[in-house]
């Protein structure tokens, strides 16, 4: 048996590849990820370019055809207002990614500036800031948004405002630990020990480790993001009709619950488990890929 | 161990008055003008009676001072009285927080009582099939909505199977907990979405047990697997679950106000969900200064058992 041993300090023939690559590896190798990404693809791309293929009226309520059940002409039946449901499964769509995604990208912005901001400074500043996320915490997302909600005309702008203003909340938790623990590390130490200014630790070595918290807590964001707005639409209060989202369709499949209208139910609620499950899939996956112990150099 | 409780218990009163500000503060940010939605819109045309109701109720005073009115009353135990439905705040709670506490009680209670062996199990059979299909399970049931699972309940259990009632029981407390015919779907839905959450919390809490440094010198000692298992790593992995529990109560208390509206059971969340868009806010803000309140408790004891179950956890020094 022999062993191959590199002689010590030696000089690796190739280059090291890049963070960013060996990320890419980890992330490929999980096959979850690679399902959930394709699925929220597929979705993405039926939600957007669906409706130039497939035309049906979403503006103009057409009681004449309210209710039926899937057949040739509406594969997925219509709703109690006349919709077309495969057609409106496509807007419904396109409202509740891009609410989601944007109020998850906001959210994010704000809890990394605000624990950013406490973790740094720390002390009496720290304090005040971490007990008014306490206090925020210890309200439900929903009652929040629900008192908030009422107060605007309801756009999408300002759902993707309400939703983003009530969870922020743990991404600014997760941030001021993770600044709280950076700004401390013997490599960041031996650093500036070494001569390395404020703004070598801060690009080499805190971002750079404080990103993968960020980039996979946004993505758990985006799942609940769009979990709170179909949450506030079924209640009623989501953008105002003819416009509506996945929550809305189950709204209006629900009035006729009693007449077992399932093709009004199982469509919407099926697009929301599959947008979730391939988010949370991925954002599993991010995980792994910016854990640096997984990757292979 | 006294220090550190009285420390937690000021944290504690401190985030409680956060809440009721900010409450307050969000509440009165609503546009509307109380009066009007008292007096209905013909109060346009007397503008003496807006003033006489607004001087009657405080609303003439700056916030602050209304503030700290209600405060002053709140301290005294007093939480105000409902304008719209003509009946103090504190005997609406009376008869809907008992309906939530119920709702919420039992079905954590089932879902605690269903998680724990469920995620121990998982993690002894990690990567079988059994593991998966229990995996797959916890996810569809934690992506899923919460309206969208009482929905398709009410669809297979009470519209095709005609097992249960579609809408929970419409009477008082005791009517609740002995109508099953109708209780079990809300009870049901509620589980669900707790039970998903739980049971992966649990897996994983197992499986950072499982590789500890104690279950392998009790393994080298040669202790029974069994007796690893249920001395050793479950009661070690129930330390996370209470803290859990404690924090996730506003997050089930979510799903409750969801639950409440699809089968229409008159519980706080019920309440909340009705009042918030009739400027109702001694309601609203005596429910959430009660959701609040139970939320706080809930993580000052799941600390201090923490510290108390934990003896790694040493809180007398932080």
């Amino acid at each position: 048996m022999t062993i191959t041993q590199a002689a010590p300090g030696a000089v690796p023939a190739t280059k090291p590849r890049s963070l960013l690559l060996r990320g890419l590896d980890v992330f490929v190798e999980n096959k979850l990820a690679i399902v959930g990404l394709i699925v929220l693809v597929l979705i993405v791309c039926f939600s957007f370019f669906g409706p130039m293929l497939y035309h049906t009226n979403q503006i103009n309520t057409d009681l004449a055809i309210e209710n039926q059940p899937p057949a040739a002409g509406h594969p997925l039946g219509t709703d109690p207002s006349g919709y077309d449901i495969l057609g409106r499964l496509m807007i419904a769509g396109q409202t509740s990614l891009e609410i989601g995604f944007a109020a998850a990208v906001m959210a994010t912005c704000i809890g990394t500036l605000w624990g950013a901001v406490a973790g740094y400074f720390g002390g009496i500043v720290d304090t005040v800031m971490m007990r008014v996320v306490d206090a925020m915490l210890s309200i439900p997302t929903l009652f929040l948004a629900l008192v908030a909600v009422a107060m605007f005309p309801r756009t999408k702008l300002t759902l993707i405002l309400v939703i983003a203003v009530t969870s922020w909340l743990t991404t600014s938790r997760l941030i001021r630990g993770e600044a709280l623990s950076l700004r401390i590390r013997d490599y960041v130490q031996a650093m500036r020990v070494m001569g390395g200014g404020g703004g070598r630790a801060v690009f080499r070595h805190i971002a750079p480790n404080a990103v993968g918290t960020i980039v996979v807590n946004a993505t758990f964001q985006v799942a609940d993001a769009i979990l709170t707005v179909v949450a506030l639409s079924y209640l009623g209060l989501g953008i105002s009709p003819p416009g509506t989202d996945w929550g809305g369709m189950l709204n209006a499949g629900v009035q006729n619950i009693y007449n077992n209208y399932w093709w009004q139910v199982y469509p919407a609620g099926l697009a929301i488990i599959f947008v979730v499950i391939s988010i949370n899939f991925i954002g599993d996956a991010l995980r792994d890929a910016f854990e640096v112990r997984l990757q292979q150099r | 161990m006294t220090a550190f409780l009285i420390r937690r218990l000021l944290q504690a009163i401190v985030v409680l008055l956060l809440v009721t500000v900010i409450t307050f503060i969000l509440l009165r940010a609503i546009p509307g003008n109380v009066a009007i939605a008292i007096l209905g819109p013909a109060a346009y045309r007397n503008p003496q009676a807006i003033a006489q109701f607004n001087a009657q109720y405080g609303f003439n005073k700056p916030w602050y001072s209304q503030y700290l009115l209600w405060l002053g009353h709140l301290l005294q135990g007093n939480l105000g009285y409902s304008w719209n439905l003509n009946q103090s705040v504190a005997s609406l709670l009376g008869s809907h927080l008992p309906k939530t506490i119920a709702l919420v009680g039992i079905s954590t209670a089932i879902a605690i009582a269903v998680a724990i062996p469920v995620g121990l199990w998982q993690a002894v059979k990690r990567n079988t099939i059994i593991d998966y299909a229990f995996t797959s399970f916890s996810f569809l049931f934690y992506a899923a909505p919460s309206f969208f699972i009482g929905t398709v309940l009410i669809l297979v259990f009470a519209d095709k199977l005609q097992w249960f009632a579609a809408e929970a029981p419409q009477g008082n407390l005791w009517n609740d907990l002995t109508d099953w015919h109708a209780m079990t779907l809300p009870v049901l839905t509620l589980t669900l979405v707790t039970l998903a959450l739980f049971s992966r919390y649990m897996r994983s809490a197992v499986l950072d047990n499982i590789t500890e440094d104690f279950v392998r010198t009790a393994r080298a000692k040669g202790v029974p697997r069994r007796r690893i298992l249920f001395r050793h790593v479950l009661r070690n992995s129930l330390i996370p679950i209470a803290t859990l529990v404690g924090l996730s109560l506003p997050g089930i208390m979510s799903g409750a106000l969801i639950t409440e509206s699809v089968f229409n059971y008159q519980g706080m969340g019920y309440l909340f969900f009705q009042q918030a868009n009739k400027q109702d806010y001694p309601t609203l803000l005596g429910i959430v200064v009660v959701v609040a309140v139970a939320t706080i408790i809930g993580s000052l004891i799941a600390d201090v058992l923490y510290a108390i179950l934990d003896p790694r956890v040493r809180y007398v020094s932080a």
